[in-house]
């Protein structure tokens, strides 16, 4: 077991950054997902129609060369986005979990990009499964499609999304570690760095780290388990 | 756009020009992002006669079709050990005795919840050692990592399907005498394989985006065939665009395919209902 002790800092480091990068992503997904949800069910054919495009492309597309093409192809075009936290308090601190390189920013905001394509299939077909009915009724007191939509489809909606948005998060959490492809010092990064260095620990190296990831899509099951329990009604 | 929504009136004459404005406004700022990105990349001489003799060059294209080959190859071999390794697993998760029973389960609920690329780094350190080839042994990794896990997704499909199975089926053939086995061939299978197919390809799909993962244990699939030409062109943005049409072109085959069979098939009774409830056990993204 000396791989886990001699190295527990460096790997909750690394659980860390994968956290940092699901955080950054997941917030990325949600608002780009509704907005592309929004514009499939719009009233905008051309809405509709690069919405759809843009599912139908990043489906298809393999992560890691969406990755790939922001963390290497982006700053070809002088966009380097980085964040140095530890400066802002006048520390030196070079820890992986206050410095986020154009390679985190780039890889999360990537992450984040394709989960969106998921998310929207996620929130359009909550919004198909809200009764006919019910849309008919609020279009009929003279509700306009906006008010339609928020007032009455969508609260309705987010009831049976949250099953289907909670899988989508837990595949963006797995996914997270396709960023080790990019040079991103997260979870799977050090998975690998440590079966190099500990070639006689191999197997529980690997449950370590899969047990490590079950701890993070569990904690993202039972919490869509609760906010489920706060949103049922009693019908 | 008659009865097509429910979410808005037929527009009538205001509102359809309202929408006409709206299709407008929407299609300027569009067109004008597009003009910026393309002004953008020409800044940065991407479109430089250089970067476009070097994407139509012959060794280019050459290597790329290689990657196809091997992603093909790797795509084509984690399919079928998966579909053997997931019937094998769902068979033994609908096995009477417990001791089968709940292995199978413990092992589909584990592929499912752990990346796959854990998987495909554990095979790969697992197989050092040996006196393997190093691409042998990515290739073991890859197609190892990516049939544990996508074997795990179908033997849930495989239940899913057969459980999609009107029960009538199966009560009849146990009235008339055939043993469990007998049951599940003759009866329940053939008819479970149609509610099943959708999904099985779609999983398919996962699997072939999923084999660019061998660029990571480095195996010369597309996307490490992209990593070369992008160092040999001095290139970076281009080329992965070039790499990501090809993969959309592969995957676009695969998703027309499951399309046709899809409409095609849920032209029976309740069949519909059947292929959706099967699709519900497929992960989301």
């Amino acid at each position: 077991m000396d791989w886990l002790t001699e190295n527990w800092r460096d790997i909750l480091v690394a659980f860390g950054v994968t956290i940092e990068m699901c955080l950054l992503a997941g917030l990325i997904c949600l608002v780009v997902g509704f907005f592309l949800a929004a514009l499939r069910v719009s009233p905008i054919p051309l809405g509709r129609a690069v919405g759809g495009f843009y599912v139908r492309t990043v489906r298809n597309t393999p992560l890691l060369i969406v990755m790939t093409l922001f963390a290497f192809g982006l700053p070809e075009l002088d966009i380097r986005p980085e964040f140095h936290v530890a400066g802002w308090f006048g520390s030196d601190s070079n820890s992986d979990l206050l410095n986020f390189n154009v390679f985190f920013v780039f890889a999360s905001s990537a992450l984040g990009l394709y989960t969106a394509a998921f998310v929207c299939e996620a929130v359009r077909s909550g919004i198909n499964s809200v009764p006919v009915g019910q849309a008919e009724a609020a279009r009929s007191v003279g509700m306009t499609f906006t008010q339609t939509l928020r007032l009455v489809v969508l609260p309705q909606a987010f009831r049976v999304v949250v099953p289907p948005l909670a899988s989508t998060l837990i595949a963006m959490t797995k996914n997270s570690s396709v960023a080790v492809g990019v040079g991103v010092t997260e979870a799977a990064f050090m998975m690998k760095k440590l079966t190099n260095d500990y070639s006689s620990q191999i197997l529980a190296i690997f449950v370590g780290f899969a047990v490590g990831y079950m701890v993070l899509v569990a904690l993202i099951a039972t919490s869509a388990n609760a906010l489920e329990r706060r949103l049922a009604v009693a019908r | 756009m008659s009865a097509s929504t429910v979410l808005y009136d037929a527009p009538g004459p205001l509102t359809r020009r309202r929408h006409l404005l709206y299709s407008v406004l929407f299609g300027v700022v569009l067109a004008a992002a597009v003009v910026w990105v393309v002004l953008k990349l020409k800044d940065a001489g991407e479109f430089d006669q250089r970067v476009i003799d070097g994407l139509t060059r012959t060794n280019v294209w050459n290597a790329i079709g290689d990657g196809v080959v091997a992603t093909l190859k790797v795509a084509g071999l984690a399919i079928v050990l998966s579909v053997a390794f997931g019937l094998l697993l769902a068979f033994g998760r609908m096995a009477d005795r417990t001791w089968i029973r709940v292995p199978c389960r413990w092992l589909i609920e584990f592929f499912r919840a752990v990346p796959v690329l854990l998987m495909i780094i554990f095979l790969r350190a697992l197989t050092g050692g040996h006196g393997l080839e190093i691409e042998t042994r990515a290739l073991i990794a890859l197609v190892g990592g990516l049939t544990l896990y996508n074997g795990s997704v179908l033997a849930e499909v495989f239940r899913a399907g057969v459980q999609a199975v009107p029960r009538g089926q199966s009560e009849a053939a146990y009235a008339i005498g055939l043993r469990k086995g007998q049951v599940m061939r003759i009866v329940l299978m053939p008819q479970a394989i149609r509610y099943m197919l959708p999904a099985i390809i779609s999983q398919c799909v996962v699997a072939l985006k999923d084999t660019s993962l061998g660029f990571i244990v480095a195996y010369p699939e597309l996307t490490s065939q992209g990593r070369q030409i992008a160092l040999f062109l001095h290139n970076n943005l281009m080329v992965w665009v070039v790499i990501a049409a090809v993969y959309i072109t592969l995957n676009n085959v695969v998703s027309e395919i499951a399309t046709l069979l899809e409409r095609r098939l849920s032209r029976g009774r309740g069949a519909s209902k059947a292929i959706a409830e099967v699709e519900e056990v497929l992960p989301a993204g």
